[in-house]
């Protein structure tokens, strides 16, 4: 169901077109601007494909293009990310069974075709990380191309609806999605940005001395992009946890549940159970009950709120319990989710018999953390340390975002998992390094870097930055 | 884990665990004019309250520290309700045998003033009804936050956080 009312967000302003779809042949209403997933999910279909081997049933997961549960068969092409590609006015989709083959009359780009683009700095990932990189490298003086496998600019901020904390110069007070606007008008009127969405990095690489990264403009035209410098900020990924059920359709990544419902305006269903109160289990919970849909419970495994209490106080006064020390045991359901069940555990951990409470809901959102995406600096071969305090894997760099390979580059949740606001900030100091280091920037740039830094040490001097400094520790070199 | 705080355990904040955190104003200086409560007890790097106070009422060491207000400089003009990223800011004032109490409200229906609202406390429970004196509506708060105030019994003040509007 599409939201027309929302205290925050004007959804009749911003839907394009009303266009048709066909989905396994049956005509689907759909709005230009929106995503095959979102227009599918609006449109009651829930069940986008069946696995290989097993056939059982794929929703969406992440709905920001990090995993393979939207994966159709869109105009004949198979395993397209239905979650990131755009609808088109008469577009064929369908669920893909068993192994999907290649149309024998398609022809996939050649690399000797590729389309050449050269600048200074390659940044990837269009969030408020890779958004500051860009602006601040440009104000230094460097040519840089932003690429974003997305639609939109703005990353994560584009479903961000709650209001930043902090101080009031690094946006504390304004929105998430206002901050996406203010950034993207900012790159849009910098003449040596140049800017190119819906376009995947699949690879980077090594060249002399310099970098070249692959990219694939919505899933056809190959692209190569030349720079003597790449930043990396790709962002980061959904946590998963075991229990029976959760690959039913219906569970899903928090991060999707925002990105139907704040980015598309896409109610994801009547009643929900959120797993997870720290800040994004709490913020999402506040934000479904904004666009008019039931939160049943938060469970929370750790015997205390984990997120900021005065998010968990929102949601509270309107009558959301908090069940701390619970897990979920299992997702009940035919071929999407249509209940959950869920236990107090011990101190051990163990589920405690006896205390198991059935939910009737038809989402489960996972919001159990997320991991940094460093697939692309893994593959150049950046040295990379598993570090739990900052989500997971991430790559070793230096107070100015350098990783060890001179002149890559890494900022914001791809660094380690924080803020937008600390990305922002990570996200100014690895431009402007770039920009220093290609010997474009003056030396007077290097006063920015050290106040972000400064800025930075501010941010995480609380308790709730604690973490993150301990992880920092172990990945930061000089 | 007697160490963790029961708010952080349940989510919501008791009045005597408030009292231990920030101490609360006067009676006397609940009747002369609103004055606003911060619950806001834990260490978070954020500072808009304290920014746009007008009289420098907010104190806060660091930015990381909790906000503690200082009752005989607040003026009452609701800047941090406004504003709060965390809709932690409240205003509390008693006329009479009445209490308000001014709240974020990002919800709709906004409600209109004059209109009887649902009153509920920290727990969503309801708790009685109250009436809407004042609306800030979104286009004119400071922080993009619509705040009411309602009118409600003076023994509800330092329960009822939250409103629902039903309307037929």
């Amino acid at each position: 169901m599409r939201l027309t009312e929302h205290p925050i967000l004007n959804f009749q302003e911003k839907r394009g077109k009303k266009v048709t779809i066909y989905f396994e042949g049956q005509p689907i209403e759909a709005y230009e601007g929106e995503t095959i997933a979102t227009a599918l999910h609006a449109a009651g279909i829930r069940v986008l494909g069946y696995t290989p081997n097993k056939h059982r049933p794929r929703g969406l997961f992440c709905a920001i293009g990090k995993c393979a549960s939207c994966l159709m068969t869109v105009n004949g092409i198979p395993n397209v990310r239905t979650c990131i590609t755009l609808v088109e006015d008469g577009m064929r989709v369908e669920r893909q069974k068993g192994k999907p083959k290649l149309p024998k009359d398609a022809k996939p780009p050649k690399w000797k075709d590729a389309k050449k683009v050269s600048g200074d700095i390659v940044i990837i990932g269009g969030g408020p990380a890779g958004l500051m990189a860009a602006i601040n490298a440009a104000d230094a003086g460097a040519k840089v191309i932003l690429l974003d496998e997305n639609p939109m600019l703005g990353g994560q901020l584009v479903k961000q609806t709650h209001k930043f904390f902090g101080k009031r110069e690094q946006f504390a007070g304004v929105r998430g999605v206002k901050i996406a606007e203010i950034l993207e008008e900012e790159i849009r009127e910098r003449e040596n940005i140049e800017i190119f969405l819906e376009t995947s990095a699949i690879m980077l690489l090594q060249d002399g001395d310099e970098k070249l990264v692959v990219g694939v403009r919505k899933n056809k035209e190959l692209i190569e992009f030349r720079g003597k410098a790449v930043i990396v900020a790709t962002g980061a990924m959904e946590k998963m946890i075991p229990f029976e059920g959760n690959d039913l359709p219906g569970v899903y990544g928090a991060g999707a549940i925002q990105t139907l419902m704040n980015t598309y305006g896409v109610k994801p269903g009547d009643r929900v159970l959120i797993v997870g109160a720290g800040n994004v289990g709490l913020i999402l919970a506040y934000q479904l009950i904004q666009a008019g849909v039931e939160v049943k419970a938060i469970v929370e495994a750790m015997p205390k709120i984990g997120g900021y209490f005065v998010h968990a106080a929102k949601v509270r006064r309107l009558g959301v319990p908090i069940l701390t020390r619970h897990t979920i045991l299992r997702a009940e359901g035919k071929e999407k989710v249509e209940r959950a069940v869920v236990a107090q555990i011990d101190e051990k951990w163990r589920p405690i018999p006896g205390t198991e409470k059935v939910f009737d809901v038809d989402v489960i959102a996972l919001a159990v953390g997320l991991r940094p995406s460093i697939e692309l600096l893994h593959q150049v071969g950046c040295q990379i340390k598993y570090v739990p305090e900052l989500g997971g894997h991430v790559v070793i760099r230096d107070s100015r975002m350098e990783t060890t390979i001179k002149g890559i580059f890494v900022a914001g949740d791809s660094a380690g998992i924080e803020e937008a606001t600390t990305a922002m900030l990570e996200g100014k100091i690895a431009g402007i390094a770039a920009a220093l280091e290609i010997g474009i920037a003056s030396p007077e740039w290097l006063r920015e870097i050290e106040k972000a830094q400064k800025e930075l040490d501010e941010f995480r001097a609380g308790p709730f930055g604690r973490k993150v400094l301990e992880g920092i520790k172990k990945v930061v070199i000089e | 884990m007697s160490e963790i705080p029961h708010y952080l355990r349940e989510g919501f904040i008791t009045v005597e665990e408030l009292k231990q955190i920030i101490k609360l104003p006067s009676e006397e200086r609940l009747r002369k004019r609103p004055v606003a409560i911060p619950e806001c007890p834990q260490e978070i790097p954020c500072t808009p309250c304290k920014e746009i106070c007008p009289t420098n009422a907010v104190l806060m060491e660091n930015p990381n520290a909790i906000p503690i207000v200082d009752y005989e400089k607040c003026i009452g003009c609701s800047l941090c309700v406004q504003i709060c990223p965390g809709l932690a800011f409240f205003m509390v004032h008693y006329v009479g045998d009445k209490a308000r109490v001014t709240m974020p409200h990002e919800l709709l229906p906004v409600p209109k003033v004059g209109e009887e609202v649902i009153l509920l406390n920290r727990v969503g429970e309801e708790v009685g009804r109250g009436k809407v004196i004042t609306v800030v509506p979104r286009e004119k708060s400071k922080g993009d936050t619509p705040i009411i105030t309602v009118e409600m019994p003076i023994e509800l003040a330092w329960e009822v956080r939250a409103v629902k509007v039903v309307r037929e």
